[in-house]
């Protein structure tokens, strides 16, 4: 087994780059067939960002849902792409998580090669460029935001490529809700507290009025040399205290067969023997 | 609906539209029979696809003075079928000159439902209160009629991940030498607040606070708490 997965990775170069699709064909028939086929987890999402005086400010929630259900409470949606550049996912929990490590590789790479901080908007043209490819169906709606020699950038993509540059923006299914308090609160050269705040105030907003968004606020504050993550930032929504008491009494769960039981102190051991594992 | 082409993926997919004059508004209802009393709780969160529309709705009536109706589905539905059910229930009030018992709402409401069997009112329906022997009992429904008298039941958007709950908590299932306690209001007052807590974590449609209602002999108490508002 391991020589084979070296093999395959001296002779990756030969091999089809990208998705492999070789069961298109299957899928759809077992669809005709009327197989349901598995639906994935999306993150119906609050993500905004927004530029200071001194950089940006990323926020995002923490909810993912799955249709009705939330799937996690807290999860992680403000990805790392390199040491002064983070993008916050909406959309397909997996597209944005497998977009965002692929553009971080990259970068990384980009950066030994050229012996330079990678810039923000390389970043971006390896996203758009990726995701043009797939026209829509890498189901990745981003906030990209950074600082470099340029200064701050903040950009958001969307799924079939398309970029913007703004100073504020939001992306999710709370976008409006978050971008009304933009529209309302936001201010040129704003220090970092208020970036802070406003951002709060956003997430917030999403988290409040959208129900694909819930949870804590996360927020990371991108500035010249230094990255600073809050994670929570704020805690919106707290689960209330149980009143009741449903602790089951000794003997509830069903035994198939009760043995008497030996306690490990009483085994003696008389013959061991090390096997090898790997 | 999506056409497939000959090479088997899916291509741009024709839409179809038709008239479809539903929605769905979400909440959640739970009812519990005891022995001498019957508790309903429900969640005040009105909602469609991801938008809040209201987060003080009752989705619980009193109908008479020992009954109450716990309607969720589509809203429109529900006011619709309510009025119906009040207008109903006078008109009874008049000709009989008394209430109508709980097995009399439940069944007039059973036959109001299967009345529109092929344009139903979408509507899940739950009856709670006291019998005419004095003791608790709940009536669930689905949309076109079919009832069922039960002692325990949770319908509406959080019903799949409730249901399992009461069945292990007041069915005692897969419990070993349980020995079931008679119920107390407390008690099921304690778990349905318990329950609308827990659900509200994981269902995006139930939230902002929960009614409790407990019906017995001396009335209907009601009280709210408060759940996530996210």
């Amino acid at each position: 087994m391991v020589s084979l997965a070296v093999d395959n990775m001296l002779v990756g170069k030969d091999e089809p780059k990208g998705f492999l699709f070789e069961n298109c064909r299957r899928n759809a028939f077992m669809a005709k067939q009327g197989v349901t086929l598995p639906k994935a987890r999306s993150t119906g999402t609050t993500i905004v960002g927004v530029i200071f005086n001194e950089g940006v400010v990323l926020g995002a929630d923490t909810r993912a849902t799955g249709g009705s259900i939330v799937c996690d409470l807290n999860c992680e949606k403000i990805h790392y792409i390199a040491d002064n550049v983070y993008c916050c996912g909406a959309g397909t929990a997996a597209d944005t998580e497998f977009t965002t490590r692929m553009v971080s590789s990259k970068m990384e790479l980009l950066k030994l090669r050229t012996g330079r901080e990678g810039r923000v908007i390389s970043a971006l043209r390896m996203l758009k460029q990726y995701l043009f490819r797939y026209q829509g169906h890498v189901s990745a709606a981003l906030v990209l935001g950074g600082v470099d020699v340029t200064g701050p950038a903040l950009y958001t993509v969307y799924p079939h490529g398309s970029t913007d540059k703004l100073p504020y923006v939001t992306m999710g299914s709370g976008s409006l809700a978050a971008m009304s308090v933009f529209e309302d609160g936001y201010k040129v050269g704003m220090n970092e507290e208020e970036a802070k705040k406003l951002v709060r105030d956003a997430i917030r907003a999403g988290i409040v009025n959208d129900l694909g968004s819930g949870s804590n606020v996360d927020i990371t504050v991108i500035k010249q040399g230094s990255v600073q993550q809050f994670r929570p930032y704020e805690v919106i929504c707290k689960k209330s205290e149980r009143q009741g008491d449903y602790t089951f009494p000794a003997g509830t769960t069903a035994v198939k067969s009760s043995h008497d039981m030996v306690p490990f102190s009483a085994l003696r051991v008389t013959d061991e023997e090390v096997m090898e594992i790997s | 609906m999506a056409v497939l082409v000959d090479e088997g993926y899916q291509t741009h997919p024709t839409v179809q539209h038709r008239f479809f004059p539903y929605a769905q508004n979400g909440g959640t209802v739970v009812a519990v029979a005891g022995e001498d009393f019957s508790v309903v709780g429900c969640d005040t969160r009105l909602s469609e696809g991801y938008s809040i529309l209201s987060r003080d709705v009752s989705k619980v009536r009193k109908m008479t003075k020992s009954g109450l109706l716990g309607c969720v589905g589509f809203h429109g539905d529900v006011l619709t079928l309510t009025k119906m059910l009040d207008a109903k229930m006078k008109q009874y009030k008049h000709t009989h000159g008394k209430d109508m018992s709980c097995e009399a709402m439940a069944q007039m409401l059973s036959s109001t439902l299967y009345y529109r069997r092929f344009f139903p009112y979408w509507v899940y329906n739950m009856v709670a209160g006291i019998d005419n022997n004095g003791k608790g009992c709940v009536f669930s429904y689905d949309p076109v009629g079919s009832y069922e008298r039960e002692t325990y039941r949770a319908c509406g958007s959080a019903s799949a991940i409730i249901q399992p709950l009461l069945d292990n908590q007041l069915g005692y299932k897969n419990q070993s030498n349980a020995n079931p306690a008679p119920l107390t209001r407390d008690r099921v007052r304690t778990m349905v607040r318990d329950i609308f807590a827990a659900a509200s974590e994981r269902d995006i449609y139930t939230g902002d606070e929960v009614e409790i209602s407990v019906i017995d002999a001396n009335g209907i108490d009601t009280q709210r708490f408060p759940l996530r508002s996210d």
